[in-house]
């Protein structure tokens, strides 16, 4: 294994410690549930990401095999923490914000979290018993 | 008859793709399990997936891939230096109204996806007619050229690779 | 001691501080959400660590608990927001 090899995966191995510290220190230090939400998509993207790249290169440099579960997990974790941040703050829109502190959307509709739900929605159509499956 | 063995064929591919990363190593009793698989599942979850997602320009989606890992480098740098050096008072949290031009699912819901993992973004929610969304910003000092930017730089190139 | 050794010294430093941070978050939260998501982050951060071991140990036996604590933590934090948004979890 080459010299450099193990530099850069040092590299990514202090980087992504690095942000993930930042981001639990601004889960701790910034002052309101809505900015402290920006904390951990950092942590999730950059700092676990990096870890489990450093831990692809080392595998395949040290022990040269090639593996990918790290990648899968790099994947999920990117699809999957935007999908965890939307929930959360849908959830404590719901509990904690009145719909006037927020601005209106242009077109004179309602946010779907104080909405009518989604049966009633515009844009979902539900046109008469589910189509069954062809 | 090819829509009712493969009712969805982008699915397919990505299921068997998955389980052959799962696996870890190839062999081809894995590949045919693989590809049992992505028929299979497709099939059993077509009445929960009514729509299929209608891609123009697959090559588009490796340059979106590129500038989206690179937006998210500079922005975790950014959102560092702000979590770590910016005392709190001087801190302008605002709520960004994004207008949208894309209508259909899957590509609003790539934005949304592409807004949150960029750091010092979080989109929150969706108006109910799809025709907007709103943001929460960290720090935010000129809330005009962050929606433009991330207008051109994000909704343009999605509005090239879904139909 | 190499540079990697080191380097995953640091790492495993690093996150071990910030979950402390957030199991500080989750004492002093001030509501449901923000304990949610301090418990979200601790779930992200575990699977950091998992890996580092991983690493150190030189074994391939710790991706599958990373990968299984990744699909736990994602779901049971949508089956919270979900139970508080809807007042149900599977309709």
């Amino acid at each position: 294994m080459s010299i450099l090899g193990e530099i850069l995966i040092a590299a990514l191995l202090v980087s992504g410690g690095v942000f993930g510290l930042v981001g639990a220190w601004g889960l701790v230090r910034l002052p309101d549930m809505m900015t402290r939400l920006h904390g951990p998509t950092k942590a999730a993207t950059l700092g676990v990401g990096s870890v489990l790249i450093a831990s692809m290169l080392h595998f395949w440099l040290h022990h040269g095999v090639l593996s990918w579960h790290e990648l899968l997990i790099t994947i999920f974790v990117l699809i999957t923490s935007p999908i965890t941040g939307l929930f959360i703050a849908k959830a404590h829109m719901h509990l904690s914000w009145q719909q006037g502190e927020l601005p209106r959307p242009p077109s004179g509709v309602e946010w779907c979290t104080y909405g009518r739900g989604a049966e009633n929605s515009p844009i979902v159509t539900v046109d008469g018993p589910e189509k069954p499956c062809e | 008859m090819i829509r009712r063995i493969l009712p969805h064929p982008l699915l397919s591919l990505f299921v068997a793709l998955i389980w052959m990363l799962l696996v870890n190593r190839f062999a081809w009793g894995s590949l045919l399990f693989a590809l049992a698989l992505g028929v299979i599942i497709p099939i059993v979850t077509a009445s929960y997936w009514p729509d299929r997602a209608r891609i123009r320009n697959p090559l588009a989606i490796a340059g979106y891939v590129v500038i989206v890992l690179h937006d998210i480098i500079k922005a975790n740098i950014d959102v560092a230096k702000i979590v770590l050096f910016k005392p709190s008072r001087d801190l302008q949290p605002a709520w960004l109204v994004v207008p949208l031009e894309i209508t259909t699912p899957e590509a609003i819901a790539v934005l949304m996806g592409t807004i949150t993992l960029t750091p010092g973004t979080v989109s929150c929610d969706l108006a109910e007619d799809g025709s907007a969304l709103l943001v929460h910003a960290l720090h935010c000092p000129d809330p005009e050229s962050t929606i433009d930017e991330m207008k051109t730089r994000y909704e343009a190139r999605l509005k090239e690779i879904f139909l | 001691m190499s540079i990697l050794n080191l380097a995953l010294l640091f790492a495993f430093g690093c996150f071990s501080l910030a979950q402390l941070l957030c199991l500080y978050r989750v004492m002093r939260a001030t509501g449901f959400s923000d304990r949610v998501l301090a418990l979200d982050t601790m779930a992200i951060n575990m699977i950091a660590l998992l890996t580092l071991f991983g690493i150190q140990r030189g074994a391939q036996v710790y991706f599958e608990a990373s990968m299984l604590f990744a699909m736990v933590g994602f779901i049971s934090t949508v089956a919270f927001a979900k139970f508080i948004l809807r007042g149900d979890i599977i309709e």
